[in-house]
């Protein structure tokens, strides 16, 4: 079980984390990492791509909140790739779709960053 | 047919026991192996995903309720009988377990409630109980849906 992260430079001041594999309590903290040295490096726009995720948990969710919660103080954003219907249904019943957009493709999601 | 010949008819009765080191790495072997039981019935794939879920979500709780770095050993028991899963769910901490949650909304922020959220979101019946000489126990249950 592990998770993959690949940081990428996209359009403007967009930046994309493409993750793949499964996020829950033990591959969480490589997550956080990521979008926390996004976030240090002042980059406030950011596309989370969930589509090679197969699974998540609530530490996971944790991690994409509190992601969305220090960007959204600098006027920032995350929206999310995601099309997997099982994670889809997580976000559903923890009400996390109201303050996430979620997105069937990048391109889509960019779009919405600005 | 002859005893010989005769072929035993499957059952998905049965009691599973499973002990874990309260870690995060052995979570995903819990999920995994309380998904290979729940498979014994005729949940759907969605229900099985729901709960391993769940499962995990116990044992995370009780890493976390830890300090998160080790809760001692997590023990898993799961009863598999006519259409339903009971999974029960045990640690060695005595201290308070992260709150239950009602269904219904969870207010932005409360990150911490979204693991107990989701089990009462996804098992039909769930029941936490702390006994200081004993530990915490998690029971949950979950029908298949006809």
């Amino acid at each position: 079980m592990d998770i993959k992260v690949n940081v990428r430079e996209s359009e403007g001041d967009a930046y994309v984390v493409d993750l793949t594999g499964e996020i829950d309590v033990y591959t969480s903290p490589k997550v956080k990492d990521a979008i926390t040295e996004l976030i240090d490096q002042e980059h406030y726009n950011l596309v989370i791509n969930l589509e090679k995720v197969r699974y998540i948990d609530s530490t996971g969710l944790g991690v994409l909140i509190g992601g969305l919660k220090r960007v959204r103080e600098h006027g920032g954003s995350v929206n999310l790739v995601c099309t997997n219907p099982q994670i889809k249904k997580i976000f559903d019943i923890t009400g996390l779709v109201k303050i996430f957009g979620i997105f069937d493709d990048e391109q889509s999601a960019m779009k919405a960053l600005v | 047919m002859t005893p010989a010949t005769r072929v035993l008819e499957a059952s998905s009765h049965g009691t599973v026991e499973l002990k874990i080191p309260g870690r995060a790495e052995w979570v995903a072997v819990a999920r995994l192996a309380v998904a290979a039981v729940a498979s014994r019935l005729h949940f759907s794939v969605d229900e099985i995903e729901d709960i391993k879920l769940a499962i995990a979500e116990a044992c995370t709780n009780s890493i976390q309720s830890a300090g998160g770095i080790d809760a001692g050993t997590i023990e898993i028991v799961c009863d598999a009988r006519d259409e339903e899963l009971r999974v029960t769910v045990r640690d060695r901490s005595t201290g308070p377990h992260i709150g239950a949650v009602e269904p219904g909304g969870l207010a932005e922020g409360r990150t911490e409630a979204l693991g107990v959220f989701l089990i009462r979101a996804l098992m039909d019946t769930v029941d936490y109980t702390t006994d200081p000489r004993r530990g915490t126990e998690l029971v949950m249950s979950k029908r298949v849906t006809v």
